[in-house]
């Protein structure tokens, strides 16, 4: 091994790793907020690039009709209560967000032919696509059983996960996709050549950990997730809804998801199914971190990211293996420095 | 038909079919049966560790694939027999996975399951990568198993075998759990501390169900790659992993018989899924997994305890009575001389980083006496409870018991040198009846373990733990309800619960928590009378109790707590009137 490729190796950990650190983050705060393994995470890297995709395509993204079904599912659970409840000047405003949002959506799709329009509209399209499955699958799968132990919620994310990984085939193919680079610059540093997408990936995901830093710290809804997440109990009992909190906290961590995806998609091919190693990679990284604090997560994810490029180098076949056999050895460090406490 | 004669209908049906089944159905059919029996198997394992332990796990099918992969490798490269390469699997798969469990079965809730999908990923890329095990194609003309000159090429023959295995691991699986370890096992779920104090030794049994649950697998794999005389990555990966846990739950997780309903549901559901879906999508590819995920989501929303129970409901279990009358008592220890000193505290501090919830805090407890320790809420008495019995340890302070320093022994140890405890916060097992929920304190009176109860070589011993904890049963006045579920009583029968537990151990000291809150006069009256029986027998007793008037009428001493700290100590005359109790309770005259 050369300069040159430990430059390049380093880079490619790096970019990758930041990905990792946003989905990592994701995870750690879905998983504090509202107890539950995200695992389906992934699903939204893999949506969000394909969206874009077939939106570049010129094609119809079929994530469309999952939120359309989603939307008709949830305003008939919806609709139905406010009915039994006799509370009839509900019913038009769960119409309209649940069914008549995604239609306006559909409706703009179909006359608009994005394929045409400039990238931050495609962008943004793709980002409207895709965010708004986080609560609506909140509200389907885990609002009605929030209070079940951490175990059922995680058969439930899992069962999630194969589910949207099925949906995910139907919708887009076995076929991967690319989609078209943000920029084209480059940079030469040393023998190295820097790609100007990559840097546009590790800033991005600076700029998103930093806005999620402030929205943490300065506004109250991230201020009331960080209470949520400290005591559910007491947080309720201050007024904060936990139903909204885990809302709030599927709909960042699927933001975070679709961004990832349509961060990478221009670098590497997405499949419909790429998405569950890039979150449990985020996962390991988290994991590293202790799923509780944040900076420790996102270099937990930065070092899974540099680990990941350079067994590929040395010895690519057992690239997964030696990343997930990593957790481990830091499973095992963890289990003997933390004293375990019993869940009452 | 009577409700008995259905049953022992059922019973026969079920043999008789599965003998007819080979001969009359067409291949199609016995290839399903096939597959239900070999998931089913691994299943089982599942309702061992995450049913009844509490374990969950996706890795299953990895285990399944060292099983599959050690037979394929050794029969084809080596030509070495199958019957040999079974033990070979079962050998590698039992330390893979006891170092595995090593590692990862310290981790609390959702740690391990993650553990399990990591280390579940790896095992599957490993088989895919590893040159000598043919990569991703895999390895084939793997040879047919073979009795003397009956070779086992049919599915028919095979299917035999499989269902035979089956049955005989749900058959090893029902044992073990009706016993002392299963005992233990069980009581994993209701949190380990309780479990600890009667003895348990939690980490242990952690371990041998995952390694059990995994030798399930791999048995499950030897037979796989028998029956298909070829094996490559593919059915040992994540998703399948992730299938086996979905056939337990759809089944019904914490039952035998469910791993059999699941795994014929999830197989059979899964075969026309595959028919129809693509049919009907338009699309080849696997659609059937969206139909179980949602499956499993509904399940765990409307009937998280799955199918079996469901079924349950119409032939409901004869309920087995007492079959422990006819057998020995079980060996008692020697009580120590009245009057000599049992427990002997000192300086006994806790702190909670700034909070200092004991604050050198010394007694002693002699046998034949009831020591009362009161004070007002908070002032520590649990805390040092739990330092006594090893619980959890003190910060500083020496506990000597029987004239053996205790206090840097974990909780298993205490109670084995004859300290036993009941807790506050009642630590039963709810779904559990009475004799079982006494029958877990008599474990550290016995020694057979797990092999001994899969071939029921415990029986003897077992009757003797029945009959001691029914013994305890009706000395606390609970004989009628001995067959009930311990979560279905009211709290003051459950606090006597456990009382009759802490007896079943056999102690030389009794450390009790509040025992008569939540009972009624007469009962408190006859919880007394009971305390005092054994304190004439020469029992110590550590009493922490807020009703003064049974406190006063029963202990010998008495030992005032407030802010962590001794207030006062004397006989129950001297202790009423002094004045600084007065004080802490009533706030003083003004």
């Amino acid at each position: 091994m050369d300069l040159q490729i430990a430059l390049l190796l380093t880079q490619d950990g790096i970019t990758n790793g930041a990905i990792y650190a946003l989905l990592a983050l994701a995870l750690a705060l879905v998983f504090a907020v509202t107890r539950e393994i995200f695992i389906p995470q992934g699903e939204f890297v893999a949506f969000g690039a394909l969206t874009l995709a077939s939106l570049q395509a010129g094609k119809l993204p079929a994530t469309i009709w999952l939120l359309l079904g989603l939307g008709t599912v949830i305003a008939l659970i919806e609709g139905s209560l406010a009915l039994r409840d006799r509370q009839f000047r509900r019913l038009p405003v769960i119409l309209l967000v649940n069914c008549g949002v995604p239609l306006l959506l559909a409706g703009a799709l179909v006359a608009l032919s994005p394929a045409s329009l400039p990238l931050p509209v495609q962008v943004l399209l793709a980002l409207m696509l895709v965010v708004p499955l986080g609560p609506m699958i909140y509200r389907l799968a885990y609002q009605p059983i929030a209070e079940a132990s951490v175990l059922v919620l995680l058969i439930v994310s899992v069962a999630l996960h194969v589910t949207l990984i099925g949906i995910g085939l139907l919708f887009f193919g076995a076929q991967g996709s690319r989609t078209l680079a943000f920029t084209d610059i480059s940079f030469e540093v040393g023998d190295a050549l820097l790609q100007g997408q990559t840097m546009l990936v590790v800033v991005a995901s600076q700029v998103l950990i930093v806005a999620l830093y402030f929205f943490f710290e300065r506004t109250i809804y991230g201020k009331a997730l960080r209470a949520t997440a400290m005591n559910r109990t007491g947080a309720r009992l201050m007024g904060i809804s936990g139903t909204l909190a885990g809302m709030l906290s599927f709909t960042l961590a699927a933001a975070i998801g679709a961004c990832s995806g349509i961060l990478i998609s221009p670098i590497t091919t997405v499949y419909y199914d790429s998405g569950f190693l890039i979150g449990l990679k985020g996962f390991v990284g988290a994991i590293i971190g202790g799923l509780a604090s944040y900076p420790m997560a996102a270099a937990g994810a930065i070092l899974v990211g540099l680990l990941e490029s350079y067994s590929s180098f040395w010895a690519s076949a057992f690239k997964e293996v030696i990343v997930f056999t990593s957790i481990i050895p830091v499973l095992l460090w963890r289990s003997l420095t933390t004293r375990h406490v019993e869940e009452e | 038909m009577s409700r008995s004669r259905q049953t022992t209908f059922a019973l026969l049906l079920f043999p008789g079919a599965l003998v007819a089944a080979p001969l009359l159905l067409p291949e199609f059919y016995i290839t399903l049966l096939n597959y239900i029996g070999l998931y089913a198997i691994v299943a089982l394992g599942l309702v061992l560790l995450t049913g009844v332990g509490g374990l969950t796990s996706f890795g299953q099918a990895a285990f399944v694939g060292l099983g599959a992969y050690t037979t394929a490798y050794l029969t084809t490269v080596f030509g070495v027999s199958p019957w040999l390469t079974l033990p070979a699997g079962l050998l590698l798969t039992g330390l893979v996975a006891w170092s595995l469990g090593r590692v990862t079965l310290w981790l609390s809730g959702h740690f391990l399951p993650l553990g399990t999908i990591a280390w579940g990923i790896a095992l599957y890329y490993l088989f895919g990568n590893l040159g000598a095990l043919g990569g991703h194609t895999g390895i084939s003309a793997i040879p047919p198993l073979q009795f003397v000159d009956l070779e086992l090429r049919s599915g028919g023959a095979f299917c035999y075998l499989i269902w035979v295995v089956l049955l005989l691991l749900m058959l090893i699986t029902r044992n073990l759990l009706d016993s002392r370890e299963g005992r233990a096992i069980r009581a994993l779920k209701g949190g380990s501390l309780m479990a600890e104090a009667m003895g348990v030794n939690t980490p242990r049994s952690k371990i041998v169900i995952f390694t059990v649950a995994a030798l399930y697998a791999s048995i499950s794999g030897w037979l796989y790659a028998h029956l298909q005389r070829f094996v490559n990555p593919t059915p040992f990966s994540l998703t399948q992993g992730i299938e086996y846990l979905f056939m337990a739950v759809v089944g019904g997780v914490a039952h035998v018989w469910g791993t059999v309903v699941g795994a014929g549901l999830i197989t059979i559901l899964k075969q026309w899924l595959q028919d129809w879906l693509p049919s009907l999508l338009g699309k080849s590819g696997n659609f059937e997994i969206i139909v179980f995920g949602l499956l499993m989501i509904f399940v765990l929303h409307r009937a998280r305890d799955g199918v079996w129970p469901i079924i349950q409901r119409f032939y409901p279990p004869s309920v087995v009575r007492a079959r422990a009358v006819e057998a020995l008592a079980l060996p008692r220890r020697p009580l120590p001389a009245a009057g000599s000193i049992l427990l002997e505290v000192k300086d006994a501090s806790k702190r909670f980083g700034g909070l200092v919830a004991n604050d050198r805090m010394s007694f002693r407890v002699r046998a034949g006496e009831v020591l009362a320790l009161i004070g007002p809420n908070g002032a520590g008495k649990s805390t040092l409870f739990d330092g006594i019995s090893g619980i959890d340890p003190l910060t500083s302070g020496a506990v000597s018991f029987r004239g053996e320093r205790i206090e840097s022994l974990p909780a298993g140890e205490v109670a084995r040198r004859g300290m036993s405890r009941t807790f506050q916060h009642v630590r039963l097992l709810p779904a559990m009846n009475v004799l079982e929920n006494v029958a877990v304190g008599t474990h550290l009176r016995g020694r057979k373990s797990f092999v001994a109860a899969a071939c029921r070589a415990d029986r003897d011993e077992e009757s003797r733990r029945l009959r001691e904890a029914a013994a305890q049963i009706e000395r606390c006045g609970l004989a009628g309800q001995m067959y009930e579920l311990a979560g279905s009583l009211p709290l003051g029968k459950q606090r006597l619960i456990e009382i009759a537990r802490a007896l079943a151990a056999d102690p030389c000291l009794l450390l009790l928590d509040e025992p008569a809150a939540g009972l009624r006069y007469l009962e408190k009256q006859a919880l007394a009378n009971l305390l005092r029986r054994l304190r004439a027998e020469g029992m110590g007793i550590l009493l922490v109790e807020h009703d003064m008037d049974f406190v006063m009428g029963l202990a010998d001493r008495v030992v005032v707590m407030e802010f962590g700290q001794k207030l006062a100590a004397g006989l129950p005359e001297e202790i009423q009137c002094n004045p600084a109790v007065v004080e802490a309770y009533l706030g003083g005259v003004e």
